[in-house]
């Protein structure tokens, strides 16, 4: 045993690669051997009349993509959706966050902590047809509408052309409700973080030179939670971008990118086209990334 | 005139613990003033309560006549220096020198200027473009100073502001900030433990312990006259006799006191004494070192282990006398400091 040890002590670099190789194995064979090899996918073509895919690299299916209005409907569609849940994660994550980081302690910051982690561990398919029920026309939220005579609230909401519907449960108010609570753990867990970083002193230094506490709001605790919320936004937006569950069990009955891509590789049998459509997701958050590098959202880091 | 800042029966209480407790004092327009004392003994509380972070349980704060006891931070025309700079890591240095005037509505130009001017005090102009994160640690403190300047507070709270810093670099902000008050004439509260910081600044000196000031005095008074024997141990390191041992070593009624080590003797147990001199007979438990001086710790037969501080000359006389060795420990009758029977320790 000594001897190993010490063969090991003397050559820090073999012990490296001991503890690299392995996962690096792994990581580079199974997770980005498989995206290229689905990216490499949508390089090849479905013949039309055949049904089978074309092995030669080809920008057809990329062509597909963005000249059918269908398929753009579908991406824009999905990117709005994303943008607003990660807008509205943000929004009521932040309250929380800060909550939780500044202000809890002890037993009620645990109890918040495992608050925001336990739906975490229940099944995801339950926590959706909960949804489903919850959002129903009869469900239990028109029900507290109705007992609060706020009826014509919802129905207002429900008219409103673009995210209404005949009942929540199949409008895409209704969708985006269930993937705000989905993803809000998500959002609220690297802001927390974020915020446990700030020192108190900072903000005692900003009240001290004068600042009132939207100010100090404004200009220390929102630029040192940028790098959470930039964390954050990019789960938030980047599991809209790519579920398909959720649309197909909540919602009205236009397509996802998740579902097109369920839909293309399953029962239409056009990989090519899943595959095209699966860079989507990848291309967006790059944009969205650059776009937050851009605003300094990782100067702080 | 006003008092720059009054405490009137100040406590703050946290749960059980009284972290001050009934505190009064004023500290006078343009004063250097020293809180000194150990962790927890109540000094950087009391230091929050003039902030404002932080409201007394009871009693009253008054800052220039006016009670601010509840008054927020950002309405006291009072500014911080943290033990920790707190300078804000998304900005510039001159960003963070710019804040107060900027949060209080100055023109971006305006506060640019003023922001320059301040770092030009603290002869950091060049580094005006640069991160607190790309500084050294004096270079902070700085930053700091400028930020907390700007506002042209009245009084300026300094929390610990050297202790971070080495030896070095210490003694030399210890010589600007005082000229810089000087300068300024801006009164200085300033909370230290260490206790040569606190003598070699301060006009006047409040020593804290547990949530009490034991003595409130110029530096010169504190070390001369310490009023109670934790004054007399955390200030001066001198040795304290309490009621039992000032009866062994003094006489029956005498009242506890105190010598400093640089007033003690050390002589062989068979020598002669000094006229007019208290000897107290002893074993030699270690002797230490210091440069121009040497500390012997004495187990005393009477109890107790004092220090004396004994020269290099004085040493060579005592050649041969060493660790294990029977001395006697002699002090002029008016070196001892008698003390009140307050303030245990």
């Amino acid at each position: 045993m000594r001897t190993v040890s010490t063969f090991f002590w003397r050559r820090p670099y073999w012990y490296l690669a001991l503890l690299l190789v392995p996962p690096l194995l792994w990581f580079g064979t199974v997770y980005l051997g498989s995206l290229l090899a689905l990216l490499w996918q949508s390089f090849y073509r479905i013949d039309d009349f055949t049904a089978q895919v074309v092995r030669e690299p080809t920008l057809a299916t990329y062509k597909q993509l963005v000249t059918q209005p269908a398929n753009i409907d579908i991406v824009v569609r999905t990117a709005t959706m994303a943008i607003a849940v990660t807008i509205a994660c943000a929004l009521i994550a932040l309250p929380i966050a800060t909550y939780m980081a500044r202000y809890a302690s002890g037993r009620v910051k645990a109890f918040f902590y495992v608050g925001v982690m336990l739906p975490m561990w229940t099944s995801y398919l339950v926590k959706v047809y909960a949804w489903r029920q919850l959002l129903a026309k009869e469900g239990i939220i028109a029900w507290c509408f109705d007992k609060l005579g706020m009826s014509g609230l919802l129905e207002a909401a429900l008219a409103t052309p673009g995210i209404g519907g005949p009942s929540l449960s199949s409008s895409y108010l209704g969708m985006f409700l269930v993937f705000v609570y989905m993803w809000l753990p998500f959002m609220i867990l690297p802001m927390a973080a974020a915020l446990e970083r700030v020192p108190a002193s900072l903000l005692q230094a900003s009240a001290d030179l004068g600042a009132r506490p939207a100010q100090t709001f404004r200009n220390v605790v929102l630029p040192l939670a940028v790098p959470g919320i930039a964390a954050g936004s990019v789960f938030t937006f980047s599991l809209t971008l790519g579920d398909y569950i959720i649309p197909s069990v909540v919602g009205a009955p236009g397509y996802f990118i998740g579902m097109m891509v369920y839909v293309q590789q399953g029962t239409a049998g056009n990989i090519p086209l899943a595959a095209a459509f699966s860079v989507v997701p990848i291309v967006l958050i790059f944009v969205y990334l650059s776009i937050a590098k851009r605003f300094g959202a990782f100067d702080a880091l | 005139m006003n008092a720059a800042i009054e405490f009137r029966a100040v406590a703050r209480v946290f749960g059980d613990v009284r972290a001050v407790d009934d505190v009064s004092f004023a500290i006078e327009p343009g004063e250097f003033f020293a809180m000194l004392g150990p962790s927890g003994s109540g000094k950087t509380t009391c230091l929050r309560l003039i902030a404002g972070f932080d409201a007394p349980s009871s009693g009253q704060v008054l800052l220039d006549g006016d009670d601010v006891t509840y008054v927020p931070p950002y309405d006291r025309n009072v500014n911080t220096v943290f033990q920790d700079y707190a300078l804000f890591p998304h900005m510039t240095v001159l960003e963070n020198v710019a804040y107060g005037p900027r949060v209080r509505g100055v023109g971006a130009e305006a506060r640019t200027r003023q922001a320059r001017e301040m770092l030009e005090l603290v002869q950091l102009a060049a580094l005006g473009e640069r991160r607190p994160a790309q500084l050294s640690g004096g270079q902070r403190q700085r930053v700091a100073l400028a930020r907390a300047l700007i506002n042209h507070p009245k009084v300026l709270l300094l929390d610990e502001p050297l202790g971070a810093l080495d030896l070095k670099l210490r003694e030399e902000m210890q010589i600007e900030l005082k000229s810089l008050q000087k300068k300024l004439g801006i009164t200085f509260v300033y909370v230290t433990h260490d206790q040569g910081e606190a003598l070699s600044m301060a006009d006047r000196v409040a020593v804290f312990n547990r949530g009490r000031i034991e003595q409130l005095a110029a530096p010169r008074e504190l070390y001369s006259r310490p009023a109670t024997a934790f004054v007399a141990r955390f200030v001066g390191s001198a040795n304290v006799a309490d009621a039992t041992l000032a009866a062994k070593l003094a006489g029956a009624d005498s009242r506890p006191f105190a010598i400093r080590a640089e007033n003690i003797q050390v002589h062989a147990e068979s020598g002669g004494a000094p006229p007019d001199s208290v000897c107290a007979p002893g074993s030699v438990l270690a002797v230490q070192f210091h440069g121009a001086a040497s500390r012997w710790q004495v187990q005393l037969d009477a109890g107790g282990v004092w220090s004396a501080l004994v020269s290099e000359d004085e040493t060579r006389r005592l050649n041969g006398l060493g660790v294990g060795a029977r001395v006697k420990l002699c002090w002029p009758r008016a070196a001892a400091v008698s003390l009140s029977s307050g303030g245990a320790v």
